[in-house]
C-alpha cells in the first residue's frame, strides 16, 4: 500500500523547508518529490499547504505503568502522543517499582506493544531501585531493549558509584541520561531562589545548583569518556560549561523541556501547583538564554518531560504538591511559540524535536529522506486555539497551558506509514 | 467603607486606604477595650472556628478573645492532632468544615500558600493567622497600630527589622505594609538569614547591626527559632547575641526616642537583652499584645460586614 502526501510544506531538519509531495510505501519514505509529475498511489492525502514534518521523538516521557496506571497508561499516553504528533515516546523508568530489571522492562515492552498506537522505546534505571548504590544489569537491560539508562530526577550523589556506572555503560556503548541539580543545594526547594521565592515565602534553590551538577558530571565524563545526556539544561550559567565540554570532544548532549522555554518563575503566581516542575521554572533571562542555546544547537533536544499527576497529588499546598506537567499533546503547539516568536525556524525546531533525539538514540527516524521510516506529523503551524485541559487524552490533565492561547494544530500523525490519528 | 474583601489572606493585596480603615477601626476597639465597653453584638450569632495546623498559644488566644468580646461563638480546633494525621487532605478538611457553615475561619498552616488554597474552597470569611514563611497580616497590622500610637504617624519613619528575616512571615507582611505606607525600611540580619532577591523589595539591607540601626525610629526584633541556632544558619546562640542581639550599646545607635518591638515569644539573651524588653520607656512589646486583640476584632468586624453585605445582595439569609 502506498500513500502520497501532496501540496505540503515539507519540513526536513537536514535540508530545510521545501514545497512538494512525499511518497510513502511499505512504512518508509519512497520518494521526496519537489517538482515534476506526481506518481500514482493507492491513497492520496492533500496537505492543503500545511506542514509535513518527521514525527516527534519525545525523550523522557513518564508512562505510569507499572504502579500508577490511574495516572497514565500506555493506551492513554499513546493516544495523547498520536494527538500531539509524537511518533516515538522514550519512556522513563521512574515507575513503581522502578524499571531496573530485564523482567520489568519486558513487562513494559509487552504492555506498550499491546496498547500504544505509537512507537515506545523504554529507558531503564541506572542504579537498582534508583537508589544510587548499585548499578543495574546494564547489559541485560540493553539486550532487552533499553535505549538509555537514567535514575530520572534522582541524582546519583555517590561519585564513585556514578563513575563506575558510567565506565561500565561506556563499555557497552550505552547512553546515560542524568538530572543535573546539586542535591545538597536543591534539597527541600520548590522554586528558583530570588525575589519571587522570597515574596511567596517558598524555599528556593539557586540556579547555580544546575551548573554545579553539570560541572561534576563533565569532570566524570573526562575520566570515563561515557556517552552522556543532561536531561534538562535550564539556566544561562550552565551553558558555557556545556559548550566547553562539547568543544573538548566529550560525548555529551543536552535537552530542555518546552515548559522551561515558554514559562518562567512568575507563572507560579498564587501557588499554582500545575507550574511546579523539576527543575523549577527559572528567571526570564534564563528562559531567553536557553531558547537561544536551543536555536544555536548548543542544546540538542527539546522534549515535553511528560509527567502525569492526578488531581489529588496536585491539589495540595505548593510545597507538598507533586512536581511535573503533562506535555505530549501540547509539546508541538507550545514549541510553536518559539517559532512565532522568531527564536527558531521550523527546520531548527524539528531538528530538536525529531532528528537530534533520533540520532542520539541511533534511530533512523527524524528525517524526511528517501528510505527513512514514514513517521510523520501533519500540522497547521498558525491555527489558533485556546487549550481546554478537559480535552486532553492523557488520564492526568496537569497541564500548565490550561486556558492558554496557542497556535499550531496537529492535523494527522502517521507511524510507519499507518495513520494513528484519532477521529473524534 | 473601602475594605471590601471577602478574606484577609495577606497584606500584599491591600490598598493603603484599606490598611488605614482597618487601623482606624482597631483604634476604636482599643479604646473600647480599655473602657471595658466592647460591643457584644457585633459578631453575635456568628460562628468563628480557629484552625491551627501549627502550634500557637498567643495568636490563637488573641483571636479567641477578639471573637468572644464581639459576641461570636468561638471554637478551637487543634489540627495537628486531628484529621491530617489520619491522611485527610487540606481540601477535604476545608470541605468538611465548610459543610458545618462557619462564618469566620481563622487559619494557621505551616505551608506557604495553604491558607489561600483553603480560602478557595470555603464559603465563609478566612483570616490568615500565618502561612509558612508567606504572610501574617494581623501581626503586621497590630505592629502598624502600635507604631502609629507611639509615633503619632505611620509614614516617613525609618524602621529597622532585625533577625531571621528569611524564615519570617512577620517580616514579609511588615515589609509589605510599612512599604505601602511609605516608610524607610532597613533589614538587618546575617546573610544566611536574609531571603534571596530581597534588595528588589525596595528596602535597605545591612549585615552590620549598629550601622543598620543608625537613627531609626523603630526597632522591630524577630524571634530566632531554636532549630536554626546550632551551626546551620549561624554558628551559635552566643555569637548571634553578640552580633545581632539588641542590647543598650547597639540601641544607642537608634534615635533617642526609638521604640523597641518584638512579636513574641521572646528569647531573652538571644535576640534581645532582658532589660531592654522590660524598659517601659523603650519597649512597646506589651502594647503590641494589647493591640493584637483590637486589630483582630477590627478585621473580623469588617469581614463580617462584607459578608453580610454580600449575603444581602444575593438574597441568602445570614
Amino acid at each position: 500500500m502506498s500513500t502520497l502526501f501532496t501540496n505540503a510544506r515539507l519540513i526536513d531538519p537536514e535540508r530545510g523547508e521545501t514545497r512538494g509531495a512525499l511518497l510513502v510505501e511499505a512504512g518508509r519514505i519512497k520518494a521526496v518529490i519537489e517538482s515534476g509529475d506526481l506518481p500514482q498511489a493507492a491513497e492520496v492525502i492533500d496537505c492543503r499547504g500545511h506542514c509535513l514534518a518527521p514525527g516527534i521523538v519525545d525523550l523522557g516521557v513518564k508512562v505510569s505503568e507499572p504502579g500508577e496506571r490511574h495516572k497514565e497508561s500506555f493506551a492513554s499516553a499513546g493516544r495523547a502522543a498520536a494527538a500531539g504528533g509524537v511518533t516515538t515516546i522514550v519512556t522513563r523508568p521512574d515507575t513503581l517499582p522502578a524499571i531496573d530489571t530485564p523482567e520489568t522492562l519486558e513487562f513494559v515492552v509487552r504492555r506498550a506493544r499491546e496498547d500504544s498506537p505509537v512507537r515506545v522505546l523504554p529507558m531503564a534505571a541506572l542504579t537498582k531501585g534508583r537508589e544510587g548504590r548499585e548499578m543495574t544489569e546494564i547489559g541485560f537491560l540493553k539486550d532487552a531493549g533499553a535505549v538509555a539508562f537514567t535514575d530520572c530526577d534522582r541524582v546519583v550523589t555517590d561519585t564513585k558509584v556514578f563513575s563506575r556506572a558510567l565506565t561500565y555503560a561506556r563499555s557497552l556503548g550505552a547512553l546515560v541520561m542524568a538530572h543535573v541539580q546539586e542535591p545538597g543545594l536543591s534539597n527541600g526547594a520548590v522554586v528558583t531562589s530570588g525575589k519571587f521565592a522570597s515574596l511567596r515565602g517558598l524555599p528556593g534553590v539557586s540556579p547555580m545548583a544546575e551548573r554545579m551538577a553539570l560541572d561534576r558530571d563533565i569532570a566524570l565524563l573526562e575520566m570515563t569518556r561515557a556517552r552522556y545526556h543532561a536531561d534538562q539544561i535550564t539556566t544561562a550559567r550552565a551553558l558555557p560549561a556545556l559548550e566547553r565540554a562539547k568543544n573538548n570532544g566529550l560525548d555529551i548532549t543536552a535537552g530542555v523541556s518546552v515548559h522551561h522555554l515558554t514559562l518562567n518563575e512568575f507563572d507560579v503566581a498564587d501557588y499554582r501547583s500545575f507550574f511546579k516542575l523539576k527543575p523549577p521554572l527559572r528567571a526570564e533571562e534564563d528562559r531567553v538564554a536557553v531558547g537561544e542555546a536551543l536555536a544555536s544547537g548548543l542544546i540538542d533536544i527539546l522534549c515535553s518531560m511528560h509527567t502525569p499527576q492526578d488531581e489529588e497529588s496536585k491539589r495540595l499546598p505548593f510545597e507538598e504538591a507533586a512536581s511535573g506537567a503533562v506535555g505530549l499533546e501540547t509539546l508541538l503547539p507550545a514549541s510553536m511559540r518559539l517559532v512565532h516568536g522568531g527564536v527558531i525556524d521550523l527546520p531548527g525546531l524539528f531538528r530538536a524535536l525529531s532528528l537530534n533525539p533520533s540520532k542520539r538514540l541511533g534511530l533512523e527516524t527524524g528525517r524526511l529522506a528517501k528510505g527513512a521510516p514514514a513517521d510523520l506529523v501533519w500540522f497547521d503551524p498558525d491555527a489558533p486555539f485556546v487549550l481546554d485541559r478537559a480535552t486532553l487524552r492523557s488520564k492526568s490533565r496537569n497541564t500548565p497551558f490550561d486556558g492558554a492561547r496557542l497556535e499550531g494544530r496537529v492535523l494527522g500523525t502517521w507511524v510507519a506509514g499507518r495513520s494513528v490519528t484519532e477521529t473524534r | 467603607m473601602t475594605f471590601r474583601a471577602r478574606h484577609l489572606l495577606g497584606i500584599e493585596p491591600l490598598h493603603p486606604t484599606e490598611i488605614t480603615e482597618l487601623l482606624d477601626t482597631a483604634q476604636r476597639y482599643a479604646e473600647l477595650n480599655r473602657q471595658g465597653r466592647a460591643p457584644r453584638d457585633v459578631l453575635a450569632g456568628l460562628t468563628q472556628i480557629n484552625m491551627f495546623f501549627e502550634n500557637s498559644t498567643r495568636t490563637q488566644a488573641s483571636f479567641e478573645i477578639a471573637g468572644k468580646r464581639l459576641g461570636a461563638d468561638v471554637m478551637n480546633m487543634a489540627m495537628q492532632a486531628s484529621s491530617l494525621k489520619k491522611g485527610e487532605t487540606l481540601i477535604d478538611t476545608a470541605l468538611t468544615l465548610n459543610a458545618m457553615r462557619p462564618d469566620l475561619l481563622v487559619v494557621r498552616h505551616p505551608n506557604s500558600g495553604a491558607v489561600d488554597l483553603l480560602a478557595q474552597k470555603v464559603n465563609c470569611a478566612v483570616l490568615n493567622a500565618g502561612d509558612g514563611r508567606h504572610e501574617h497580616p494581623t501581626q503586621a497590622l497590630l505592629d502598624a497600630l502600635t507604631i502609629r500610637r507611639a509615633k503619632g504617624r505611620l509614614h516617613r519613619l525609618s524602621i529597622a527589622i532585625c533577625g531571621d528575616i528569611a524564615h519570617s512571615r512577620v517580616a514579609r507582611s511588615n515589609i509589605m505594609l510599612l512599604g505601602k505606607m511609605e516608610n524607610r525600611i532597613r533589614l538587618i540580619a546575617p546573610p544566611t538569614l536574609m531571603p534571596s532577591g530581597v534588595a528588589e523589595f525596595g528596602v535597605e539591607v545591612f549585615d552590620d547591626m549598629e550601622e543598620g540601626l543608625r537613627d531609626v525610629d523603630v526597632v522591630m526584633m524577630l524571634r530566632l527559632q531554636k532549630e536554626r541556632m546550632d551551626g546551620g544558619f549561624i554558628p551559635s546562640e552566643r555569637e548571634y547575641f553578640h552580633r545581632y542581639g539588641l542590647d543598650a550599646a547597639k540601641l544607642a545607635h537608634a534615635k533617642p526616642d526609638a521604640i523597641v518591638m518584638h512579636p513574641g515569644p521572646m528569647n531573652r539573651g538571644v535576640e534581645i537583652d532582658g532589660t531592654i524588653a522590660d524598659d517601659i520607656n523603650r519597649s512597646v512589646i506589651q502594647e503590641q499584645v494589647e493591640m493584637g486583640v483590637a486589630v483582630r476584632m477590627a478585621a473580623m468586624d469588617l469581614l463580617a460586614r462584607n459578608m453580610r453585605a454580600a449575603r444581602d445582595q444575593t438574597g441568602v439569609m445570614a
